[in-house]
């Protein structure tokens, strides 16, 4: 695979190895080592939880350059309004679990971080009914919590809240389907001790435009982790966001894309090392096909100076099988403190070459069983980090279906 | 009994001043259980040859015919050649990251074989055939030809030569970069096919060491996108002696 590099054993270099990274794409990174976090002055205003807070965006802005504006249906300038039919949200929580419909002034809203762009922004400041789903302190669930977010072709706001007690065990998958033009926030508050795994599937159809902050605040001891797989809609953009609230915490955030003609996803990441001894390790990996295919990725990792003991990696890899798609990743580590265990990332955007089909077609291979070969090797290792077995199927019968769309 | 010929073929390569020829008329006839080699000096386009044959898509063919048993072969796609029993053991094998070699054989095999292969049978035939090859059986688990190194690829490539058992091998410089212990047991496993008598092989080469164990039935000089002279394993020996002069010197000035 001809790959452009950027790896922490090459601060500040961009290496490219076999060959160019696809025309258009950047894969461009950097290890600052600051007295102050660029990674907060890059925002055009500071997270607030009031839209009026937020000029309306150009598309010029650091956090809105890669984003296509005019396909946010109004997100982002406040001419998208709620209507009735906007999404179904079905809820099916094992015994033991607390899910309630809450009013605006409920005081476990916005715990877990405050919105950081003028979308999520507008959307706490647009919903009207939240949810809070609780699992009890030291309550180990045995089955998911499955939340299903189905859209009706309308325009919603949302806010949910996922609460776990101290030494509480469980998984949610959140699976978004249909049509809609939605903007959320959800709140994953971690108790000490607690572990949370989080399945967020965005499978939604062609027209979908979906934008969402997700906000992890992490107990001490606790460990969070996070799997983000965007496939479907018009244009997706999330924010898995992730803080501590002591030492001990971890986070792992992996995510798989497969973005197909003319759709644009992108998840910016941002982990906050506020605390110190806590660790976090994202992977985030993504297949691109057809004209305009578009994929933004955004790794931003900052080590405050208290954050002694950190341990940190982040890796985003893409796999470009068509000409005509553009990926633009963009890893980001800033450093307060020397006194940490580790620190590093990676991104690599390559192309699904001509030269591996024909190896593979030379062996009787017939070409969309080459491809289907590689893309399935590309994702593995992160299937198998899901640990659901329902989810781990539907995602790898799912892309076989977009690689099947993709021969025809 | 499996023919390949080739009939006056020329192909072009797509160069920054428009298409430029490289194979100037090639004619020549593998019949199973024969071996070919085919030696020429850097350039001569031996393998744009094995690359044509195999239906590489960098190659235009602008004229001339391939068949194997009276069948076009190229009027066949890269996948249907390798079914039909064209295999090409390549120059500079191809990294593949992400598929694993067991997967990467199986995969092939049950492509080229029409059928999967029964399960037992074929791990014990995979482990046999790369302990005989002298390769690690952790190969089979590493993604395919990432990180191996040259010696590694080309016994990788012999290793799905004898798998695959196909009706005519073309084998593009797998000697070069081999050590002498590496060269004999690529060769040694090169001759385990050609023992079968099923096999026609094209042994193309830049040096005649590797025909000191893989005995060729004809010997072919390429030069300068065509075979300049043609003749038994004595033509070797001269060209050992002579080198390729004569043929360069007559390639650029025709
Ligand atoms: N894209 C291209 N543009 C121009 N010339 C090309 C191109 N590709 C190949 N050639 C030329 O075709 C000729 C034949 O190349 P080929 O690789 O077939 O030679 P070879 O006989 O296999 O050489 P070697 O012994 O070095 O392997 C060379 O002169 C090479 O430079
Ligand atoms: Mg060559």
């Amino acid at each position: 695979m001809a790959e452009a590099q950027n790896s922490p054993e090459d601060l500040r270099r961009t290496t490219v190895q076999g060959g160019p990274p696809p025309a258009g794409s950047t894969t461009a990174g950097s290890i600052a080592v600051a007295a102050e976090s660029t990674v907060a002055t890059r925002m055009s205003a500071p997270p607030s939880f009031d839209v009026a807070d937020f000029p309306v965006p150009h598309g010029r802005e650091e956090e809105w350059r890669f984003t296509p504006l005019e396909r946010l249906r109004g997100l982002h300038d406040g001419t998208a309004v709620a209507n009735g039919a906007g999404v179904k949200v079905a809820f099916d929580a094992p015994d033991g679990v607390t899910v309630e419909a809450v009013g605006r002034d409920d005081e476990r809203l916005g715990t877990a971080g405050t919105p950081v762009d003028r979308v999520a922004a507008q959307a706490y400041s647009s919903f009207e009914q939240a949810s809070v789903v609780t699992v009890p302190k030291e309550a180990v669930l045995t089955e998911p919590i499955r939340i299903a977010v189905h859209g009706e072709g309308g325009t919603a706001f949302a806010h949910q809240v996922i609460e776990l007690g101290a030494f509480a065990e469980a998984v949610v998958v959140i699976d978004h389907t249909g049509d809609a033009v939605l903007a959320a926030n959800v709140d994953f508050v971690l108790g000490d001790g607690a572990k949370l795994t989080v399945v967020t599937v965005q499978d939604w159809d062609d027209k979908a435009v979906h934008c969402s902050q997700h906000n992890a605040l992490i107990g001490r001891d606790a460990s969070f982790k996070s799997v983000v797989v965007t496939f479907g809609g018009d244009l997706v953009r999330l924010h898995p966001r992730v803080a501590y609230q002591g030492t001990g915490g971890e986070a792992e955030l992996f995510g798989l894309y497969f973005t197909d003609r003319g759709q644009h996803h992108e998840h910016r990441l941002f982990v906050d090392h506020n605390t110190q001894h806590c660790k976090s390790n994202a992977v985030y990996k993504g297949a691109l096909q057809g004209d305009d295919a578009h994929a933004v990725w955004i790794g931003d990792v900052l080590i405050q100076a208290a954050a002694e003991g950190t341990d940190t990696y982040e890796m985003n890899r893409n796999l470009v099988l068509t000409d005509g798609a553009r990926v633009d990743s963009v890893p980001n580590l800033e450093i307060e403190t020397g006194e940490i265990v580790g620190a590093g990332h990676a991104s690599a955007t390559g192309r699904f070459d001509d030269e591996q089909l024909f190896y593979l077609m030379a062996r009787g291979i017939p070409e969309h069983e080459a491809r289907r070969l590689v893309v399935r090797g590309f994702f593995a290792e992160l299937v198998q980090q899901i640990g659901i077995d329902d989810v781990e199927a539907r995602l790898i019968a799912k892309i076989e279906e977009e690689l099947e769309a993709s021969v025809a | 009994m499996a023919t390949l010929e080739i009939h006056d073929l020329h192909v072009s390569v797509e160069a920054e001043a428009g298409p430029r020829e490289i194979l100037k008329g090639v004619d020549l006839t593998v019949k199973q259980g024969e071996t070919h080699a085919i030696m020429g000096p850097n350039g001569s386009g031996k393998s744009t040859l094995a690359y044509s044959l195999a239906g590489h898509p960098k190659y235009t063919i602008t004229g001339g015919a391939v068949t194997l048993d009276g069948e076009d072969v190229l009027e066949m796609s890269v996948d249907e050649r390798a079914r039909a029993g064209v295999f090409l053991a390549m120059q500079y094998p191809v990294e593949v990251p992400g598929v694993s070699v067991s997967n990467f054989l199986r995969t092939s095999a049950t492509a080229i074989r029409g059928e999967a292969p029964k399960l037992r049978t074929w791990v014990k035939e995979v482990k046999e055939t790369m302990q005989r090859l002298h390769m690690d059986p952790s190969f089979a688990e590493r993604n395919v030809n990432e990180g191996f190194s040259g010696g590694e690829k080309k016994r990788h490539e012999i290793l799905q030569l004898e798998l695959l058992k196909p009706k005519i091998a073309i084998l593009d410089e797998t000697d070069s970069g081999l050590d002498v212990d590496a060269l004999r047991i690529v060769s040694e496993g090169v001759n385990r096919v050609r023992e079968t008598g099923e096999v026609g092989t094209l042994l193309i080469t830049h040096y005649t060491r590797i025909l000191r164990y893989i005995k060729p039935d004809f010997v072919h000089v390429f030069a300068n996108g065509r075979i300049a002279e043609s003749g038994g394993p004595e033509l070797a020996d001269k060209l050992e002696a002579e080198g390729y002069e004569a043929y360069v010197k007559g390639g650029v000035s025709a």
